[in-house]
């Protein structure tokens, strides 16, 4: 399939020689080595290690909610649960029964997807408009369950999540250390930057941006829109509930804020600042929103005043996001 | 289950019906600015939040819970107009995923706005005096407040009702919500009706704002809870329908208020799991029309 558009290429040569174009188009070419180089160094440029972390998992919680947002045009308020999900079921894992972090991660990840299959085969039977409010309502619903269930310490959140030393064929991580703790994480962010990358490039990769485009015509093409639809929402969850689960150990607790509406509020955000439908935008969106929160709670208490007004000034202005109006403007200006 | 009584259970059904009132207003403003707007208010719970402050400040100013009840929808329809003339409106026709986001973004705001005005904690709000206390009907008694509630919003969609079927206002209103683009060809201004129904819905969440306020005292983060209530109940109802909002929202309001009889640990997960058995048999809403807002 790529071979194709790559011989029909060719005439738009003209556009090829802007070196910031060119740069561009090589780093859209090799996505997975330059999201390795980009997030390799990143620790070094940040303030403290610990925000790079926080920008990580935050960036992986937003790449999950951009398959489903940004590629299948599903606008969805209610990806917390599946952070939540994720994390405490991590969480319980390794704090009550004394499950490894290899066996807890993945258990995590489909128990993410499971939640996410029973919330979409609801959700998926509305259409357009009502998505965001039943998403968000089962969200709700996965809030209170989780609340009241006796192993999930209800209100003051999971806490003893504790994996302090990892190693895995013969290498030795010491998470009490934040700069290895940070290449633990970057370790499931690249695998999962990869696994997105060959999932895009697949031909159901085509299917959910053919859904988001135009369904009805996705349809009468013959895709069952509603199975695409479906998967995506599925496969969304699974990051997230990585990201979740790797947070649970980041923190070492689970906090019952994970599960809140405003969890899922923020991953919109990150999503629509860093560029909905790109691949390096949700990383962008959650450095940008998460350095924002940092440098503004420094100087004052009300941080979420300036990020809701920069969150309508986007929305209004650049709806693309930083990433992808940068994309837009080296792309068509000639 | 040996203490419920009749009485108990007329009264948990009358709480209900009390509760499911605030429910059906939220609904009706919701589905009010979706029908003619087809702008999923995210703010809802925000105007609703900024109706019981404005609600808590006038009655501190006034010293009258009456003045509260009239000032406050309107202080609030007027901030709902401003923020659909000038924030919403030139998202119109740029996707339906827009107007959303930038409710949602207002919703911040507005909260942190009220938090720095009004501090982080929550106010309390008496009940007005004259509506103290309890009525007796023959077989139990019913808390005056409920009652008064109940009655305000029934008084209140009745008017709404007139309005819309019986006055050319209404008429247009009808008519913008089928096909606005045949509306403005025949000469109507169908941006400043859009106005006005924005005004109308803020304004009716801020009046289920301040009804509420006695029963559960005001605080910045009220909205959010609510918001999830009015979707249920928009979802259940049917979105765009006026009557399904009635019905769904005194259904939510029941079925919630008996689940805490019945069920206690289960009372909050209640409408979610009447939302979910609507959706299994009838995706579109009690009231909906199938096709409507694909």
């Amino acid at each position: 399939m790529t071979t194709t558009i790559k011989a029909a290429a060719p005439p738009i040569e003209i556009g090829t020689r802007h070196p910031a174009r060119r740069a561009l188009r090589a780093i859209a070419k090799h996505r997975i080595a330059a999201t390795f180089v980009v997030l390799a160094v990143f620790p070094w440029l940040m303030p403290y290690q610990s925000l790079a972390i926080n920008i990580l998992i935050y960036g992986l919680y937003a790449v999950g909610f951009n398959l489903l947002f940004g590629y299948t045009g599903l606008l969805s308020f209610g990806h917390a649960a599946f952070l939540g999900v994720g994390a405490y079921t991590a969480g319980i894992l390794i704090a009550q029964h004394g499950t490894a972090w290899w066996l807890a991660i993945p258990l995590a990840i489909v128990a993410g997807c499971v939640v996410a299959l029973a919330m979409g085969l609801l959700a998926i039977r509305t259409r357009g408009i009502y998505f965001a409010m039943v998403t968000l309502a089962l969200s709700q619903c996965v809030y209170f369950l989780i609340y009241q269930l006796p192993a999930s310490g209800g209100e003051n959140g999971l806490r003893g999540v504790n994996v302090s030393e990892v190693s895995l064929l013969g290498l030795k991580l010491d998470l009490l250390n934040p700069m290895q703790k940070y290449y633990f994480v970057f370790a499931f962010v690249m695998v999962a930057m990869a696994v997105l990358s060959r999932i895009l490039a697949s031909p159901f990769g085509g299917a959910i941006e053919a859904v988001r485009e135009n369904e009805a015509r996705a349809r009468a093409c013959g895709f069952d829109v509603e199975r695409t639809k479906l998967l995506s929402f599925v496969l969304s969850a699974g990051f997230c509930a990585l990201a979740g689960a790797l947070n649970a150990i980041h923190l070492s607790s689970v906090p019952i804020e994970t599960l809140h509406y405003a969890t899922s509020g923020m991953v919109v955000m990150l999503c629509l600042l860093g560029g909905m439908g790109t691949y390096f935008g949700p990383f962008v969106g959650a450095a940008l929103l998460l350095l924002i929160q940092d440098t503004a709670s420094a100087w004052t208490e009300h941080w979420q005043l300036y990020v809701g007004i920069v969150f309508i000034f986007f929305v209004l202005f650049f709806p693309k996001g930083v990433w992808g109006t940068l994309l837009e403007r080296l792309n068509h200006d000639r | 289950m040996d203490g419920i009584t009749p009485q108990l259970l007329a009264l948990q059904v009358f709480t209900g019906l009390a509760l499911g009132a605030i429910y059906v207003l939220l609904a009706v403003g919701l589905s009010l600015i979706f029908g003619m707007l087809t702008v999923v208010n995210f703010a809802h719970g925000a105007f609703f939040m900024l109706g019981a402050y404005v609600g808590v400040f006038a009655a501190e100013q006034t010293g009258s819970f009456w003045a509260a009840l009239v000032l406050a929808p309107l202080a609030v329809a007027a901030v709902g107009m401003v923020c659909e003339r000038w924030l919403i409106r030139p998202l119109y026709g740029r996707g339906i995923d827009y107007p959303l986001l930038l409710t949602f973004g207002l919703a911040y705001i507005m909260v942190e706005g009220v938090r720095i005005g009004f501090g982080k904690s929550g106010l309390p709000f008496d009940t007005p005096e004259l509506l103290q206390g309890s009525v007796s009907l023959g077989f139990a008694d019913f808390p005056t407040y409920r009652l008064f509630v109940i009655a305000v919003v029934a008084a209140l969609l009745l008017g709404l009702w007139l309005l819309i079927e019986r006055t050319s206002f209404g008429l247009i209103v009808r008519a913008g919500a089928r096909d606005p683009v045949i509306v403005r060809v025949l000469g109507i201004d169908v941006s400043r009706v859009w106005l006005l129904v924005f005004g109308m819905g803020t304004g009716i969440a801020a009046l289920a704002g301040v009804l509420s306020a006695p029963l559960q005292g005001v605080s910045p983060e009220m909205g959010t809870s609510v918001l999830t209530v009015a979707f249920v109940v928009t979802v259940v109802g049917g979105m765009g329908s006026l009557m399904g909002a009635v019905v769904a929202g005194l259904l939510v309001g029941v079925v919630e208020s008996l689940a805490v009889l019945f069920f206690p640990e289960a009372a909050k997960v209640s409408m979610f799991v009447l939302m979910a058995g609507v959706l299994l048999v009838r995706p579109q809403g009690l009231f909906g029309r199938a096709g409507l807002m694909a």
